[in-house]
């Protein structure tokens, strides 16, 4: 049993000034192997805290948070990351990036050459392995992003807005992507987005957070995932309980949002 | 010869390119935006426009073209110089160039100065009563001997003819001097003399002289005599005195009386002794100074004024080179000692400075023994001793070898080692490069590489520790914002003028400016890229290696472009003050003897050795971040 295990995970900051920033208030779910969970919410809602805490890369204030029963402590090979734009290391190759994990672990070069191959393949750079990371258009860099977390096999996979600077079109494609990979690979995955759409359509669980202190607003359990993996994104998105969730969310984060202009003003 | 084939080739090209880019001009579409980035791009023609503008100004402003098309010019000029100067004493007696006579000028002053004595003696409180009579008196009978030196009826007859005479003797030669025959044919053996003089008289800025004195064509032997004759006259002149019997009679007179008083001084009376002083040099001044009664030399003056008239218009070509092809200066204000006054002295010819740096390049000549850039057999012992220090050899367990009872010494291993470290061994020899250009390239390397040594894992190390930052911070920034050489001083007197000082000071330049440079590479390494590499399962080392150290190359590779071109200006500086090799000692050198071509060629030599460096470096750039400005 490999679950995502979180309990009244609380996170407050502490500004040079001594003001206090309550990120994260009392932050418990449980999320299964092999979910996608997909988070949704207004800027500054404490998203990215909450995917850092389950990297390892922030302590939580108080509460705990446990991947198959390990009080996660640290960053780990067993979560990996994928950011928003990339966080790729330019000055290497697709696949020196893609095999970085593996040349850490000093795993052997030949199996580490097949296995680039084979991640490469997936993520549709097939022979893109000896170009600059610099020459990439944003989508490929992303590519190469996923490949670079997935080669070192991690349990969960965290991403923060992976798909939140590239164009529309290409966008699409990622999403059908993100798709194939968790069902080829069946990893449990938390993804990061501001784009409701998007988390309609990957999410098979979607929260909802909202600001000060930040929480989980509402939880949604959706279908839309598991029809985008055989069916046309885009049909699904004129489905009609797609587009009266839609709605419904916007309208909730909309809400959200004034609230926080009114308090400021 | 040369010169004038490349001015001419010169003309050619600007010609050339200027017509070409009309052309261009007028078959390119016009775009009708002003400030149009294609613009910039330029066009060969305008880059050779320009270099061969650069080379003509230079060309032309140091007088070589002047010295390819009339290599006589310069001597030339130097005799009309010579003419000018002998006319300069004599014209300065009349209002040609001056606003009064020579005589109106002197009574006025002296008047003037007898009149302020006389006020100042009336107002000395401490002199006494009798004494301040006693001067004025004098200073009176000063003033009252003027009158002797310019009434018409104390000239004397003898004064008249030598004035006539000299008069006479200026109108021949101004009747003469533009005569075919002028100057005179000398006697045989005379004229043997001048041709062998001149024989010997090398030319127009060969080493050690500037122009060459001797008249060299026919114009400038007729410049150079009538200089001579002019000279005879003036000295004649000034050395003629306008002092009628009456005149020295005063004079002696008040001599006399000076003479008396002061021998009626005791030594406590210093005041006196000054105002007596004084008022016996007010009187000395007026009588050498050249005074004659107002109208006594019309003649003179005319036939100066004549003479200098046609002179001027013999000039003639030789006037016109002087305007056209001596720019920003000229040879004849140079007087008779013939050298070049302007631009001609301090901006070499380019052919004098290319044939003065094709001799340096020459490795048997160099600069004080040294050649500038060649290279020397060395024994690979000399070299192995340079590497391997002679405390290895100690080190090593064991003794070395005690002499024997029979007088032998028997080596072993510790002494063979030693033999070794020290280089006493016989080896082949390997060809290193030596000379002023290689010290200047060693110094600055080696300066440059332990400051990147020691330097980037320092700044690196700062850039991530807080500790670190805060411990190392107040050391560099303390040390840095002082100008390089400000340490020089210090820093020759601990580690001495030769190399190590040298390479010390670089390696302070360079050591700063790296660590800033890694410290700002590693601070800026974004946070996402460790996290990444944290979750990808890197230790601290190969995040510190993979991660850190990559991305901060951009940086620490600008700053080893930034820290070569301050060493290279701090190495030039400090070899300027200290040493005895290197580029910048040769210019040094060069500066205390005037060797102007000289220190052009230095300066050319460090343009181009600091572009090679900052052209290589820059390559290296390219090809190790070709990232930068990309990610
Ligand atoms: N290191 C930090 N120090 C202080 N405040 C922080 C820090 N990181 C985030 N915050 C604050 O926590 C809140 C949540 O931030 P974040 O998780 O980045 O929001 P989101 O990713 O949802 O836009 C914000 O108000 C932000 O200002
Ligand atoms: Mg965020």
């Amino acid at each position: 049993m490999s679950d995502l295990v979180s309990q009244d995970l609380n996170m407050i900051f502490t500004s040079p000034k001594g003001e206090h920033v309550h990120a994260l208030k009392d932050i418990t779910f449980t999320l299964k192997k092999g979910e996608l969970l997909t988070v949704l919410g207004p800027s500054g809602c404490g998203k990215t805290t909450l995917l850092n805490i389950a990297a390892g890369f922030l302590r939580p204030t108080s509460g705990k948070i446990t991947l198959g029963n390990n009080e996660i402590n640290g960053p780990g090979v067993e979560r990996g990351m994928v950011f928003q734009q990339g966080a790729l290391f330019e000055w290497l190759t697709v696949a020196e990036n893609v095999n970085f994990g593996l040349r850490m672990k000093r795993v052997d070069p030949v199996k580490t050459a097949e296995k680039v191959e084979e991640w490469l393949d997936i993520v549709g750079l097939k022979g893109f392995g000896n170009t600059p990371t610099y020459q990439l258009s944003g989508g490929m860099q992303q590519r190469v992003a996923l490949a670079r977390c997935l080669i070192n096999d991690p349990e969960l996979i965290l991403m923060d807005e992976p798909l939140g600077a590239l164009d529309a079109l290409t966008r699409e494609k990622m999403q059908s992507l993100v798709l194939k990979i968790w069902k080829e690979t069946g990893k449990t995955i938390i993804l990061i987005t501001h784009s409701v759409e998007e988390a309609l359509l990957l999410g098979e669980r979607v929260y909802v957070m909202a600001p000060r202190p930040g929480r989980i607003h509402t939880e949604y359990k959706l279908p839309f995932a598991s029809m985008g993996l055989d069916g046309d994104l885009r049909e699904i998105k004129n489905n009609k309980e797609f587009v009266t969730k839609r709605e419904e969310i916007l309208s909730m984060i909309w809400d959200m949002e004034e609230e926080i202009m009114g308090k400021e003003i | 010869m040369l010169t004038g084939i490349v001015t001419f080739l010169i003309i050619f090209a600007v010609i050339g390119s200027i017509l070409y880019g009309q052309k261009l001009i007028k078959t390119e579409k016009t775009d009708a935006v002003f400030g149009n980035p294609e613009r910039a791009k330029g066009g060969v023609h305008w880059v050779i426009l320009g270099s061969c503008f650069l080379l003509f100004l230079w060309l032309y402003y140091s007088w070589d073209i002047a010295k390819a098309f009339y290599p006589k010019s310069a001597n030339e000029l130097c005799q009309v110089a010579k003419v000018t100067e002998s006319l300069l004493s004599l014209k300065y007696l009349f209002p040609i160039e001056e606003r009064q006579h020579k005589s109106t000028a002197i009574i006025q002053r002296e008047n003037v100065n007898i009149n302020d004595k006389i006020l100042a003696i009336q107002n000395a409180h401490k002199l006494e009563t009798h004494d301040k009579e006693r001067f004025v008196r004098l200073l009176n009978s000063t003033q009252q001997i003027i009158p002797l030196l310019t009434d018409e009826k104390y000239l004397q007859l003898e004064t008249k003819n030598i004035i006539s005479d000299l008069t006479n003797r200026i109108k021949r030669l101004t009747e003469n001097f533009p005569k075919d025959t002028y100057p005179p044919a000398l006697s045989d053996e005379a004229e043997k003399k001048r041709i062998e003089a001149l024989q010997k008289q090398r030319g127009w800025g060969a080493t050690g002289m500037e122009v060459p004195p001797l008249p060299e064509t026919r114009v400038g032997l007729k410049f150079h005599t009538a200089a001579e004759e002019l000279n005879k006259i003036s000295d004649e002149f000034f050395s003629m005195r306008n002092h009628h019997p009456k005149y020295l009679r005063k004079v002696k007179a008040i001599i006399g009386e000076i003479k008396r008083y002061k021998s009626g001084l005791d030594d406590g009376q210093e005041l006196e002794m000054t105002y007596i002083k004084e008022i016996k040099k007010l009187g000395q001044r007026i009588h050498y100074a050249s005074i004659f009664p107002p109208s006594a030399l019309d003649a003179l003056e005319q036939s100066i004024r004549d003479f200098d008239k046609v002179q001027k218009q013999e000039q003639g070509a030789i006037r016109v080179r002087d305007i056209l092809f001596f720019p920003g200066g000229t040879i004849v204000s140079s007087g008779p000692t013939c050298a070049e006054d302007g631009p001609g002295r301090w901006l070499p010819k380019p052919s004098d400075t290319f044939r003065i740096f094709g001799d340096l390049l020459k490795p048997s000549v160099g600069f004080k023994m040294i050649p500038m850039l060649w290279y020397e057999m060395m024994g690979v012992n000399k070299i192995v001793d340079f590497f391997l220090p002679d405390w290895v050899a100690d080190i090593l367990p064991g003794r070395y070898p005690v002499h024997t009872s029979y007088g032998k010494v028997e080596p072993n291993f510790k002494s063979r080692v030693l033999d070794i470290v020290t280089g006493n061994f016989e080896a082949f020899k390997i060809p290193v490069p030596t000379g002023h250009i290689w010290d200047s390239f060693l110094r600055v390397f080696l300066g440059l590489a332990l400051g990147i040594i020691f330097g980037v894992p320092l700044g690196i190390f700062m850039g991530l520790n807080r500790f670190a930052k805060g411990f190392f911070d107040p050391l560099v920034e303390l040390y840095r914002p002082v100008p390089p050489l400000a340490w020089a001083p210090l820093i020759i007197t601990v580690f001495g003028i030769d190399n190590v000082g040298k390479v010390f000071l670089l390696f302070m330049v360079s050591f700063s400016i790296m660590i800033i440079s890694a410290r700002a590479g590693a601070t800026g390494t974004q946070l996402s890229k460790i996290h990444a590499a944290h979750s990808l399962g890197a230790s601290r080392w190969q995040i510190l290696r993979e991660v850190i150290f990559p991305n901060s190359l951009p940086e620490i590779l600008t700053g080893v472009r930034v820290a070569a071109g301050m060493c290279w200006g701090t190495l030039v500086a400090a070899e300027f003050l200290a040493g005895t090799t290197g580029i910048g000692f040769v210019e040094n050198v060069a500066r205390k003897y005037m060797q102007y071509e000289v220190i052009w060629i230095t300066i050319f030599v460090m343009g181009v050795l600091g572009l090679l460096f900052d052209i290589t470096i820059r390559k290296i750039i390219d090809r190790t971040i070709p990232w930068r400005g990309k990610g």
